[in-house]
Parts: structure tokens; sequence; C-alpha cells
């Protein structure tokens, strides 16, 4: 019975290390299914976290704040998607000055946050609670349910946009657009909306991560406090092969090396040794796997393991 | 109804004035942001310039920025007008100071007429390796450059903070041994040797682009991998040799920052320049001599923003938030270079000209004629490639 509480409370830290990252991962798989290689998701984290908790802290209100923070995000990828779709800029550099600007606003606002704790409502709202008979299921309840409500509500967005894409007609659309933007163009989907749409969702995505890493997981601002999440989220894109359900897993393997991480600082008990895991050396292992997924999918050269084909690419009707 | 066509290339006059203009909206704009949230954007811009390049000190730390900036530019240069999106200048500047220190911690006791030559060396070598990986990924199985050398940055700063805080520390601390004086990079007036490198470095890789084989063979594979191919370009050689090129030319910068300003190596000696490098050789449009320029602005916007913090008490950030607005602009000005608009209500337009019937596009028929007679040539390069 110890063991199964200890696990238990092992998984439940595994969800809540796991989702801000999954949260921004499936706003880089909207980006990236029409086409647009977003790498400002770090930004984009970083403005949501820290425009939702300077108003959770000034005036406590946790609905305005998580508000405020989408708002903010959407802000931000309002900015990347007007450049890079209406005005065609290269992907890769704007998505890299959205990062430097979110960075650079986040730090500005917190500059008098530091150090400070939120007011006990937040908490109330948006920390950990059951959710009445879901909460009841064995194992699955206590690690999804009697959390955060934004641990079920990402896993759930998840889902959704898996739903989207595969049976819907406008997730159809959406989903030539980012293999094929002409012919999605020629046979009477524009274009511009969807990529539009889709950019601004994936940036809401990205805020909503924000939100929850910094109001309801950190619950104390410091300095560019999503470390490197969006990088990672980046990367969590590809681990999951843009399939929504598949970045569930990889959001939450990351948690659970970072789980690892935390638990075993002193060494893990191995028959009698100690195995030395060295935190920076896991801290590599995202990247690392990013790589060897990139290269299995180039390996297995099956089409649905492919990227969009679009992917980086603005899209100019008269270029067709 | 608005129709947008494509322009011919504009000249480099047009070019030029459009984005200087687009600098001169950004600070506006950003101007207009600082004032709504209660500063003096008169007095902040003043302070910028001042704390840039206001007394010799602050000359000598915007040149610490400046140096570096200019060398990974030039390297990401190379392999951006190959169209190989290298984005990892951050991660191949972390190796090469690795390489650097590596050489310098073991063997600081020799003359510097050997150390020094030998940590360049090394740190070319270690940055261009990193290079290696994606470049021959690319070749090999065709996985996208752009998300292998992102990913192999956070390998390699992670690399550095292992080493920080693990083998290389120095006694408790997690700190590495300062290097000795040998490893340090002499000043010529007064600024270390680096910005003399890296004028050298410009001048070359400038010739490099505009006036050898191989820098044309680059220019042909970023216009298209298939019009080299039958033209007889070794587009993997090609690849391979300009990608080791590339991380040698970031590598040499880690070395420099390391030796010169650093003086040590530190997890985070990078402070993100690699990024920079990107933005700023895209805002010169890949020229070399315009990196110089683009670099100098940026390093005293870095250099300029950090002093923000000191004199005004304004967070450094202010400056992060007005480079993004600059390139922000910078970069959508792009749109009006290269593309028209016309506005048309009924039988009425403007502007009035009439859009373009045909949208010319020099640079595709270009590479064509060119290779065409450059066949000759490069025909021997095929056969040597294969084996790669």
């Amino acid at each position: 019975m110890e063991a199964y509480t200890s696990i238990l409370l092992f998984l439940q830290v595994i969800a809540m290390l796991g989702t801000h990252v999954l949260f921004a991962t499936l706003g880089g798989i909207l980006c990236e299914k029409v086409g647009n290689l977003n790498l400002g998701l770090e930004g984009l984290m970083l403005l949501g976290a820290s425009f939702s908790f300077y108003v959770a802290l000034n005036y406590g209100n946790p609905w305005l704040a998580l508000a405020i923070g989408c708002l903010a995000s959407l802000a931000g990828s309002l900015i990347y998607a007007f450049l890079t779709i209406s005005l065609r800029t290269n992907q890769v550099v704007t998505g890299l000055a959205l990062t430097i600007f979110g960075t650079g606003v986040s730090s500005m606002l917190g500059k008098t946050m530091a150090g400070v704790s939120l007011p006990a409502q937040i908490a109330a709202t948006f920390g950990a609670r059951s959710l009445p008979v879901l909460s009841k299921i064995p194992l699955l309840g206590p690690v999804l349910f009697q959390q955060s409500p934004f641990v079920p509500a990402a896993i759930a967005t998840a889902v959704l946009i898996y739903l989207f894409y595969t049976k819907t007609s406008l997730g159809l659309n959406t989903r030539i657009i980012g293999e094929n933007p002409g012919a999605a163009d020629a046979s009477g989907i524009n274009v511009t909306r969807y990529k539009y749409i889709n950019v601004l969702a994936g940036g809401l995505l990205c805020g909503v991560g924000g939100v929850y890493l910094s109001c309801v997981y950190a619950g104390i601002w410091q300095n560019e406090l999503t470390a490197g999440a969006g990088w990672i989220a980046v990367a969590m894109v590809i681990f999951s092969i843009w399939n929504p359900l598949r970045a569930i897993m990889g959001a939450y393997l990351f948690g659970a090396v970072r789980g690892i991480g935390f638990k075993f600082q002193g060494g893990i008990p191995f028959f009698g040794m100690k195995l030395m895991i060295n935190a920076q050396i896991l801290d590599m292992l995202p990247y690392i796997t990013t790589i060897l997924v990139l290269l299995f999918i180039n390996l297995r050269k099956k089409k649905e393991y492919n990227p969009p084909a679009s992917l980086g690419n603005s899209y100019f009707r008269e270029d067709r | 109804m608005i129709t947008i066509t494509r322009k011919p290339e504009a000249p480099l006059k047009t070019a030029i004035l459009m984005q200087l203009l687009a600098v001169l909206a950004a600070i506006l704009a950003a101007g207009i942001i600082m004032a709504l949230i209660g500063y003096k954007p008169l007095e902040v811009y003043a302070q910028i310039i001042k704390g840039a390049l206001g007394s010799a000190y602050r000359v000598r730390a915007t040149f610490n920025k400046f140096i570096p900036l200019v060398i990974l530019s030039l390297g990401v240069a190379v392999a951006f007008k190959m169209i190989f999106w290298n984005i990892g200048a951050e991660g191949q500047m972390a190796m090469g100071g690795f390489g650097a220190a590596y050489v310098a911690l073991n063997y600081g006791h020799l003359s510097p007429w050997i150390l020094l030559p030998a940590m360049a060396v090394a740190g070319a070598i270690c940055g261009s390796i990193w290079a290696l990986i994606p470049a021959f990924l690319k070749t090999k199985f065709n996985t996208s450059e752009t998300l292998v050398t992102l990913m192999m940055n956070y390998i390699a700063l992670k690399w550095l903070t292992y080493l920080q805080y693990g083998p290389w520390k120095e006694g408790a601390f997690p700190k590495i041994p300062t290097f000795s004086d040998n490893a340090i990079l002499p000043t010529v007036f007064g600024i270390h040797i680096g910005w003399i490198i890296a004028l050298v470095l410009t001048v070359i890789i400038h010739i490099l682009l505009t006036r050898t084989k191989l820098g044309y063979e680059i220019a042909v594979i970023g216009e298209s991998q298939d019009t080299a191919r039958y033209s007889g370009i070794a587009v993997t050689k090609v690849i391979i040799i300009t990608m080791l090129l590339s991380g040698a030319l970031c590598g040499l910068a880690g070395m420099v920052q390391s030796s010169a300003v650093e003086k040590t190596l530190t997890q985070g000696f990078t402070a993100g320049l690699g990024f920079t490098a990107v933005i700023t050789t895209w805002l010169a449009r890949l020229s070399a001599p315009a990196i110089l320029l683009t670099s100098f602005v940026f390093g005293v916007l870095l250099q300029g923003g950090s002093f923000l913090e000191t004199a005004m008490r304004i967070s450094a950030d202010m400056a992060k938030m007005l480079q993004a607005i600059i390139i922000f602009f910078v970069l959508g000005s792009g749109f009006f270079l290269n593309y028209r608009i016309t506005f048309a209500i009924g039988s009425w337009r403007f502007p009035k000209e009439k859009p373009c019937p045909v949208p010319v596009r020099e640079a595709e028929k270009e590479p064509l004629e060119k290779a065409a007679t450059a066949e000759d040539g490069a025909q021997n390069d095929a056969k040597e490639g294969e084996g790669l």
C-alpha cells in the first residue's frame, strides 16, 4: 500500500511537471500543422505567465488573470501571424524575435513581482481539487482529477485537437494547408484565414501554459520563469510527430524525466550501489531524443511521420 | 479589393532607404510604448547611446559584444547563403569555447605564440564538429537542419553547465578556473585583438562569397539544389565544406569570447549572441560588409541596454523589447520592397501604375545561365563528391 501511494504521488508530480509543456506543445502543433514553424513559443509562454501573474497579484481575480494572460500571448502571436502570414517574413527570424520580445516584456513587467507570493484566492480557484465522480477512478482519478483543473484541461485539449484533425472537415482543410497551401487555395480554402486562426489559437494555448506555470505551479515569480520550457515544447512537437495524442505522452515523459531528476538527486539505489544521475546530462535528454526522432522519421520514410510539407515556407498565391 | 503582386528586385539604394525608414519607425513606435508605460523615450535613447559609446570603458564593452557578433554572423551567413538554416551558432560558439578552454586549462604554461593558435584551432574544430552533425544528417537522411541545429544548441549549453558544475569546477565552487595569462588574447589600441580578426574575416568571407568558385557554388545551391546538381556541382561535398566553415567561424567566436572577454569558460558565456547573430545576419541580407553595420547596431543596443539598468534603474530588458521591435519593423519592411500593393475600387486604382503583368524573378533565371558557363569547371567536382 505504501508503494502504491508513493507511486501515485510520483505520477501526480509528473502530471504537474508536464502540463505547461503539454499546452505549449499543442500550441506548437497548431502552428506547424498550417506550415508555420513558431520559434516564439518561449516568448509567448512568458507573455502569458507574466501578465497573468501581474493581474493575479494586483487584482486577486483568478479569471481576470487567466483572461489577461491569454490576451497577452494572443497579442504576441498576432505580431508573429501578421509578419509571417501577411508580410511573408522569414519564420525562423520572426520567431526568434518574438522570443526576445516576450522575454524582454515579461522581465520588464516582472521587475516588481520577484519573490512575492500570490493571494490565496488564486490557489483556491486554480489549485488542486477533487472533481466529482472522475476522481474516484482508480489510479487515473487521483493522478489526473485530484489536481489543478489545468491538468485534465490540457489532456482534454489534446484529445479535442486530435479529434478536430481526424474527424472534422475543417481539420482536414487545416492539414491540407500545411501539406500544400497551393492545392488548398485552389480547392477554395481560405488559406490566410485558416493560418491566422491556427497560429492565434496556438499562441493562446502557449499563454494558458504560461498562466498555469506562473499562477498555479510556481505561485511565485522569477525572471525567465519558463526556463526553456518553450524550447522543450518545440522539441516535443517533433517528438510527438505532430500528433496531439503523442504530445500527451511526450510532455509527461518529459515530466517523468524531470521528476526522476528531482527525486533521485542523491542517486538511485541499485542493488546496494548508488547510481548517480547527473542533472545536466538528464536535461540534455529531450534534445537528444528529438534529434533521434527526426532521424527515425526520415529513416522510416512513412508518410504520416513526415512534418507538414510546407513547414517554414510562406505562401504567396502568385508563386503557385 | 487589394491585390498584391511581386515587384522586380529593388535597387540597393531603395533597399537601404527602406530599412532606415523601418528602423526610424521602430524607434518611434518603441518610444510611444515607453511613454505609455511612463518613461521618457528621448532620455532612454540618449542613455543607450551614452551607455554604449560614452566612455572608453563602455566602448570596449560594446566591442566585446560587437566582435563575437560579427564572427558569428559571418558563420551564419555562409550557411544561410546556401539556404541551410543554421540556427546553431549559439551551440557552435559554446563548443568553440569548450575546445579553447580545454587547451587553455591543460597547456596553460605554453608560450602564447603556440597556445593561442592552438586554442583557436581547437575552438574552430569543436565548432565545426558541432555543425558537421546536422550537415551530415541533412545530406544523408534529409533531416530538417533548422530543428537539428536548434536542438544541438541546448545540448552544447547543458554540456557547459555539466562541466562547470562537475568535472571542471575549481574546488567547492561551480566555477571553471581562470585561464593563465598566456591564454588571453592581447589588446591592440585598447580593444582585444578580436576586432582585427573580425575585420580580416569579414574581408575574407566577402571575397569567398562573391569572388570564388566555392562562393558561387554555395549561391547556386541556395537558389536550387536541383539546378546545382544538374550543372555538376557536388552538392553534398559543398554543403559539408560550407557547414564546416560555418561551424569553425562560430567556434572561433567562442574561443575569442572566452579568451579575451571572460578569461575563462562559464555556462552562460554565449549569452544568446548566437541567436542574435541569426538576426543580424538576416537583417544584413547575408552581406558580409552589411554584417559589420547590423552587428554594431546590436552591439550598441546590448551594451546600452545593460547600462540602462545602472543609470536609470530601467531594466536592461527595455533594450530587448527595443531590439525586437526594430527586428519586427525591418522584417516587415521587406514586404514593401518585394511586393506591390494595389487598392482598387471599381476602375479606380491606387497607386495608379499597372501591376507588373508577369512577375519578374531575376533570381530564378540568373543561376541557370551562369551555371551553364560554370559547368565545365564543376564537372570534376562531381566525381570527387561521389565518395562522400
